[in-house]
C-alpha cells in the first residue's frame, strides 16, 4: 500500500507542496534561528578560544566571564608558577582603553598584553607582519575589523572611503605612541571594539597606573597533569579562581544566557517557527486528508484495516517530513555558507540538526495524528454518500 | 456450506440513524433472500433505504436489530479484523461516482483489492491489466481516471470490483452518471463478465432504462420491500 500511499500525497501536486513548504519553513526557522542564536553565544568566548593555548585560566574569584576583569597583583603570578603541576604560567593583561587617532578622535579598544618574552595568547592568524614585531618598541597589531572601520582614518571628502590603518601608521594610547607593526584576523565577540595586542610590559604603560595590573594568569599543564586537579591546588593554594578553557567558555556563555535578553528573544522566534510551521504544514495536511477521505472510505470499504491507513498516513507524513526537513536544513545551511564573511554569526553543530529534525519530526507526528484520527473514526458507508 | 444455492439471507432487518436527537428509520423489517448466480436490482424512490440494505449486506454498516447473512456468515458477530478480510476477499463495490483513486492509473486502480488481500504488487498490476483488457481498456491501463470518459471510469471501476474474484458485488446506480449507451455497455458487461454462478449481484438502482438486465427487481418503499418482480412489466 506504499505505493499508493506515496502516488495519493503526490498526485495533488499543490497541496503536496504547501504541506512540503510548510515544514521546510518551520525547519528553516528551527534550523537557521538557533544557529545564529548559537554563532553569537559562541562569540561570548571566542576571545577564550582565540587565546587557545592555555590549559588554564587563573583569574580573581569575582569574575564572571571573560570582559569582566578584575586585576590581581602582579605577585600572583609568581604564586601560580610556583605550584606543582604547572608546565608554564604567563600573564595575560585585557583592558578597554582609549586611543587617539590621527585626527584627534577617541575609540575605545580592546587592549591585550601578552607576556613580553613568549608573547602567549597573541592572534592565531596574522594577515601582515608577524608575532615576534611586537617586540620592536611601540609595537602594536591591530585586528583588522578595527583597522578598516573604527580605527579608520576619515574621508578627505565627505563621501570618499575611509583609509584603513595600515602597518607604519600610529595612534597614541594615554598620550604614548604606538605604532602598527601587524594586523590580525581575530574571532569577532560580543564586543565592538578594535583590539590592540602588546606586549605586557607595554599594556602596562599605556594603561593608567593602578596597584593591580594582571588580568588574567594563563597556565599551561605538565603532560599528564589532570587538569582538574590542578585546577583545584591553584583555587587551593592562591585564593584565586581557576577554571580549564572549557569551563571558563561555559562560565562565559552562561553568564549571557542568564544575564541577557538572547535567549528569550530567540527561543521565541524559534517556538514561532514551531507553530507557524505545524500550524501552515498541519492545515494543509489535514485539508489534504479530508480531501482524500473518500478515498480512505474506499478503501476501508474494500478491506484495508485501519492500521494499513495509519501507516500510509505516517508514510506521507514521514515523506513531506523529510523533503521539508532537508529543504529547510538545507536552505539553512546555505544561507549560513552565503553570509560566512559576513558580521552574522552562525552555527551549525550536529546537535542542532538533532533539534530541529526533532521539531519536525513532532509537527509531522502531530499532524498526523489529527489526520489518522479522522481516518479511523471514519465509517466506510460513506463511500454510497454521492 | 451446504448446496443451498442461497446467498444473502436478510431477516427483519431494521436500521435507524441517530441524527443528533432525531432518529431516523431507514429499514424497518426487511426480508430478502438473494441467490448465488443471481442479479438482484433494487429499486425506489429516493430516501427509501436501498443505498443503507447493500451496506448492511456488504457489511460497511451496522444494521440496529435483525440477521443478515451472506454465503452463510453473520457479518455482524464477527471480529472486525475478520470481517475486514471476509471483505476484502469477498466483496466488489461499485459506485455511482466511479470513486476511483484520481492519483493511480487504470492498472493501479484495478490492482488495490489485490495489495489489500497481500498480492505483490507486479503481479497485481500485471493481472489488473489483464482484466482491463476483459471490460475493453486493454490500451488505457496507462490512463489516470481524468483522462478516461465517465463510461470508462465505470469500466475501470468493474475490473476493480471483479480482480479479486469476488463471491458478492454491490453497485449503487452504476449507471446514474452515465449517458444511455454507456450505461447499456456497463450493464452488458456486468452481465457477460460479472455474473456466473459462484457470484451474485445487487445493484441499487432508480434507472428503468436498465431494469431488463435483472434476473429479479426487489421493489422498496419506505424502508420496506413491498414486491420482488421477476421483471420490469411486473413491477407496480
Ligand atoms: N448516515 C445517515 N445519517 C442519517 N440519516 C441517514 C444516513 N444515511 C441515510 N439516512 C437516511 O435514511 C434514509 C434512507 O437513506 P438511503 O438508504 O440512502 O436511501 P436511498 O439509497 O434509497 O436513497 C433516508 O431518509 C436518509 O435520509
Ligand atoms: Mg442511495
Amino acid at each position: 500500500m506504499n505505493h499508493i500511499a506515496l502516488k495519493m500525497l503526490m498526485g495533488d501536486k499543490g497541496k503536496y507542496l504547501g504541506i512540503v513548504m510548510g515544514l521546510t519553513f518551520a525547519s528553516l526557522i528551527m534550523t537557521q534561528q538557533p544557529a545564529i542564536f548559537i554563532g553569537l553565544m559562541a562569540r561570548s568566548y571566542s576571545f577564550i578560544s582565540d587565546v587557545g593555548l592555555p590549559d588554564i585560566w587563573v583569574m580573581d574569584p569575582k569574575v564572571q566571564f571573560i570582559d569582566d576583569i578584575k586585576p590581581m597583583q602582579e605577585t600572583e603570578l609568581y604564586r601560580v608558577r610556583g605550584i606543582t603541576g604547572v608546565e608554564w604560567a604567563m600573564p595575560l593583561y585585557k583592558g578597554l582603553l582609549k586611543a587617539r587617532l590621527t585626527d584627534g578622535a577617541f575609540q575605545t579598544c580592546n587592549v591585550v598584553g601578552l607576556d613580553d618574552t613568549t608573547l602567549i595568547g597573541g592572534p592565531a592568524v596574522m594577515l601582515e607582519g608577524k608575532l615576534s614585531d611586537l617586540r620592536r618598541s611601540d609595537a602594536v597589531i591591530i585586528d583588522i575589523d578595527g583597522a578598516s572601520e573604527k580605527l579608520a582614518k576619515p574621508a578627505a571628502t565627505p563621501d570618499g572611503k575611509k583609509t584603513p590603518l595600515k602597518v607604519g601608521d600610529s595612534l597614541e594610547l594615554n598620550d604614548r605612541r604606538a605604532i602598527v607593526v601587524g594586523l590580525a584576523k581575530v574571532t569577532r565577540t560580543f564586543q565592538s571594539q578594535p583590539v590592540i595586542y602588546t606586549t605586557y610590559s607595554r599594556a602596562k604603560s599605556y594603561a593608567p597606573v593602578e596597584r593591580k595590573m594582571l588580568s588574567f594568569v594563563l597556565v599551561k599543564a605538565k603532560p599528564g597533569q589532570d587538569k582538574a586537579e590542578l585546577v583545584k591546588r591553584i583555587v587551593a593554594i592562591t585564593g584565586l579562581e581557576a577554571y580549564t578553557q572549557d569551563d571558563f567558555k561555559k562560565l562565559t556563555y552562561s553568564y549571557f544566557l542568564k544575564n541577557t535578553g538572547i535567549p528569550i528573544n530567540f527561543g521565541i522566534t524559534i517556538a514561532l517557527g514551531f507553530i507557524v510551521g505545524t500550524a501552515i504544514a498541519g492545515q494543509t495536511f489535514y485539508n489534504f486528508t479530508l480531501e482524500n477521505l473518500r478515498q480512505f472510505g474506499v478503501l476501508k470499504a474494500m478491506g484495508a484495516s485501519n492500521s494499513t491507513l495509519l501507516r500510509m498516513i505516517l508514510l506521507q507524513a514521514v515523506v513531506v517530513g523529510s523533503i521539508g526537513y532537508g529543504l529547510g536544513v538545507g536552505i539553512a545551511a546555505l544561507f549560513g555558507f552565503l553570509m560566512r564573511h559576513s558580521i552574522l554569526a552562525f552555527k551549525m553543530p550536529w546537535q542542532l540538526l538533532v533539534f530541529s529534525g526533532g521539531g519536525v519530526g513532532l509537527i509531522c507526528v502531530m499532524v498526523a495524528l489529527i489526520s489518522i484520527m479522522k481516518v479511523i473514526r471514519l465509517e466506510p458507508a460513506i463511500v454510497f454518500k454521492s | 456450506m451446504n448446496a443451498t444455492p442461497l446467498a444473502i439471507r436478510c431477516r427483519d432487518i431494521v436500521k435507524t440513524y441517530d441524527t443528533g436527537g432525531q432518529v431516523v428509520t431507514a429499514l424497518n423489517g426487511v426480508n430478502l433472500d438473494i441467490n448465488m448466480g443471481e442479479l438482484m436490482m433494487l429499486v425506489g424512490p429516493s430516501g427509501c433505504g436501498k443505498t443503507t440494505l447493500i451496506s448492511i449486506i456488504a457489511g460497511i454498516l451496522d444494521q440496529t436489530s435483525g440477521d443478515c447473512e451472506l454465503f452463510g456468515e453473520n457479518l455482524l458477530t464477527l471480529r472486525s479484523k475478520d470481517k475486514l478480510r471476509f471483505r476484502a476477499e469477498n466483496i466488489g463495490f461499485v459506485f455511482q461516482a466511479y470513486n476511483l483513486l484520481p492519483a493511480l492509473n487504470a492498472a493501479e486502480n484495478v490492482s488495490v483489492p489485490l495489495i489489500i488481500n497481500g498480492v505483490k504488487r507486479g503481479e497485481a498490476e500485471r493481472r489488473a491489466a489483464q482484466m482491463l483488457e476483459k471490460v475493453g481498456l486493454g490500451e488505457r491501463t496507462m490512463s489516470l481516471p481524468a483522462q478516461l470518459s465517465g463510461g470508462q471510469q465505470q469500466r475501470v471501476a468493474i475490473a476493480r470490483a471483479l480482480i479479486h474474484s469476488p463471491r458478492l458485488i454491490v453497485c449503487d446506480e452504476p449507471t446514474s452518471a452515465l449517458d444511455h449507451e454507456s450505461g447499456q455497455n456497463v450493464m452488458n458487461l456486468l452481465k457477460a463478465v460479472a455474473l456466473d454462478q459462484q457470484r451474485v449481484l445487487v445493484i441499487v438502482t432508480h434507472d428503468a432504462r436498465i431494469f431488463n438486465f435483472a434476473d429479479r427487481i426487489a421493489e422498496m418503499d419506505d424502508g420496506h420491500i413491498v414486491n420482488v418482480a421477476h421483471s420490469a412489466a411486473e413491477l407496480k
